[in-house]
């Protein structure tokens, strides 16, 4: 598949809570203000975008990413910063606008927001939803932050937010609204969803063999097509490491994989991950970007080519990994990964 | 025995109920293993039409009233919260194919499936009590069922487990699962096939048939 959107290459985090170099766990202030200082080093190295995952965990404590991306904002020029994600259905896509919009303000135009509900569902009890509801409330509210992005006074009826009447919502934007995408994980609905209401398609390709999502391009592309959208592009979502060698990047991230995974699946009740499904994560196959900066622009290339996407973020961290580490893959992917990514796209 | 008995043993048609995560690709592994196959979510055929060509090409979206008539297997593929405004006349006289999981952590508690006596496809089965239930699918991930398949013989097939109280339901489907290309492990019963459900020992694991058997038949520690 071909695409002829501009080649987008982007880090994403979730905030991680970083350990020190002996590994103790840092305070959760600590690594929010290691996550600026990843941030101002992405654009530095050369990444396109920055992107910051909401979640509400004493592993993950970054609930706030908009403020965080203000700062980082406030000291850089050029990087576009963003969510990944918004939980937009336990939010208010009102407030959702405003933070953004804020943010689109202080940046200079480089907000952006990918709007879905993550793997992560503490915000519906904390918030005070339902996550039965789940599909009712995105879809209500994915449909009214479409409405808020086109500027201008909104006027929009629901059931899971007080209406607004010819409502004007600030901060306006400067020059027209900012790119909005929907992360999908694995539902053919919110593909669709997505293409219905204007936004480009991210995929969050955390396990498994990426191309099998090569037929949600194709539903997106038609989609877009039946609902008389114009073209938009789509983007890959999926976590890794990168390091000097492969061997160093797999052993780097080998042991926080496993303690996280199993952490999770202790929660979820799934099969812990083994050496072997492992290694076919990071194998060609697989949804894991470890390895060296050539090992890992390989596999870019290969999936968005195989997707028809014209953007890659990856999402680096790992419970644990040192602060070190993740500068370290910061500078290797913006300065390394990159350019060899273009290289072999062009 | 009539000749649409017969034939349905050796190829029963299969009506995939849900067009979300796992539906489309049930709907599409069974089309490529030869199956005749419908697939329908709650209301008109038109709003699954899409889904339906681009994901699982050779599918028949249908009301599901219609899918159901005309099918001699009925996998349930919708979220399980959604199973509590099911109408069990829908699959009355049917066989069931149960692949949904109670999992409070990612969908929240509900109280249908709080009773921890009992595992949820036997309570998805005292729901629909003139259906013949029968749970698979349920512990290999949607993204897995796909590329996961492997040709009879292959020392990369993977087992699935099959549990069900109706004997002749089990082997309808334990046919089906062997078709699509995964070696069945008949369970005995619903209540056994609790051990396929999350938190159990092959809930998201890739095993062979003698790991999957060795991981059901040890008691838990």
């Amino acid at each position: 598949m071909t695409t002829n959107f501009p080649l987008v290459l982007g880090l994403d985090t979730f905030g991680d809570a970083t350990h020190d170099e002996t590994g103790r766990p840092l305070s959760h202030a600590q690594t929010i203000r290691n996550v600026v200082e990843q941030g101002v080093l992405a654009d530095q190295a050369g990444a396109d975008f920055f992107g910051i995952g909401e979640h509400h965990t004493d592993d993950l404590p970054m609930p706030a990413a908009d403020v965080v991306l203000g700062a980082i904002a406030a000291r850089t020029t050029r990087i576009r910063l963003g969510s990944a994600v918004t939980v937009l259905g336990s939010d208010d896509p009102v407030r959702v606008f405003q933070r953004y919009s804020t943010l689109n303000a202080i940046s200079g135009g480089r907000a952006e927001v990918i709007l879905g509900r993550g793997s992560s569902t503490e915000s519906f009890p904390l918030f005070g939803y339902d996550l039965a509801d789940y599909e009712d409330l995105f879809e209500e509210k994915a449909d009214l932050f479409a409405e808020l992005l086109k500027g201008g006074p909104v006027t929009w009826q629901g059931k899971t937010r007080a209406p607004l009447h010819d409502q004007d919502v600030v901060p306006h934007t400067e020059s027209g609204p900012f790119p909005a995408w929907i992360g999908v994980g694995g539902s053919p609905h919110s593909v669709i969803r997505a293409a219905r209401y204007g936004y480009s398609l991210m995929l969050a390709i955390i396990g498994g063999s990426p191309a099998r999502f090569t037929p949600f391009s194709q539903l997106f592309h038609q989609a877009l097509e039946r609902f008389g959208q114009p073209p938009r592009p789509i983007g890959v979502h999926s976590p890794g490491h990168v390091a000097a060698t492969d061997e160093q990047a797999r052993e780097e991230f080998w042991p926080h994989y496993l303690e996280v995974l199993r952490h999770y699946s202790r929660i979820r009740g799934f099969a812990v991950p083994t050496k072997d499904s492992f290694a076919a994560e990071v194998g060609p196959h697989g949804a894991l970007y470890v390895g060296s900066p050539e090992t890992v622009a390989q596999k870019i290339a290969a999936n968005l080519t195989a997707l028809g996407a014209s953007r890659f973020d990856l999402k680096y961290g790992m419970g644990g990994l040192s602060h070190g580490a993740l500068m370290s893959n910061i500078e290797l992917y913006g300065t390394q990964v990159i350019p060899r990514v273009r290289e072999l796209l062009q | 025995m009539t000749g649409r008995a017969l034939s349905s043993l050796r190829s029963p048609r299969i009506a995939v109920l849900g067009a979300g995560h796992t539906g489309p690709v049930i709907a599409r592994v069974a089309v490529e293993a030869g199956y005749r196959v419908s697939i329908a979510a709650s209301g008109d055929p038109e709003k699954i039409e899409l889904i339906a060509s681009v994901l699982a090409p050779g599918a028949e979206p249908r009301w599901a009233a219609d899918a159901v008539s005309g099918a001699d297997v009925v996998v349930l593929a919708i979220p399980l919260h959604r199973f509590a405004a099911f109408d069990p006349s829908l699959v009355a006289g049917k066989l069931v194919v149960d692949t949904m999981n109670y999992w409070p952590p990612t969908d929240g508690v509900q109280d249908l499936f709080e009773d921890r006596r009992y595992g949820s496809s036997e309570i998805v089965a005292r729901r629909l009590a003139r259906s013949a239930i029968v749970k698979t699918l349920n512990h290999i991930g949607y993204h897995e069922l796909d590329d996961g398949r492997r040709p009879a013989g292959s020392p990369e097939r993977r087992a699935l487990g099959v549990a069900a109280d109706d004997p002749a339901a089990l082997d309808v489907v334990a046919g089906v699962i062997e078709r699509l290309g995964y070696d069945a492990v008949p369970l005995g019963s619903l209540h056994t096939g609790r051990v396929l459900e999350p938190g159990g020992p092959v809930f998201g694991a890739s095993m062979s048939r003698t790991e999957f058997e060795q991981a059901v038949h040890t008691p838990a520690a």
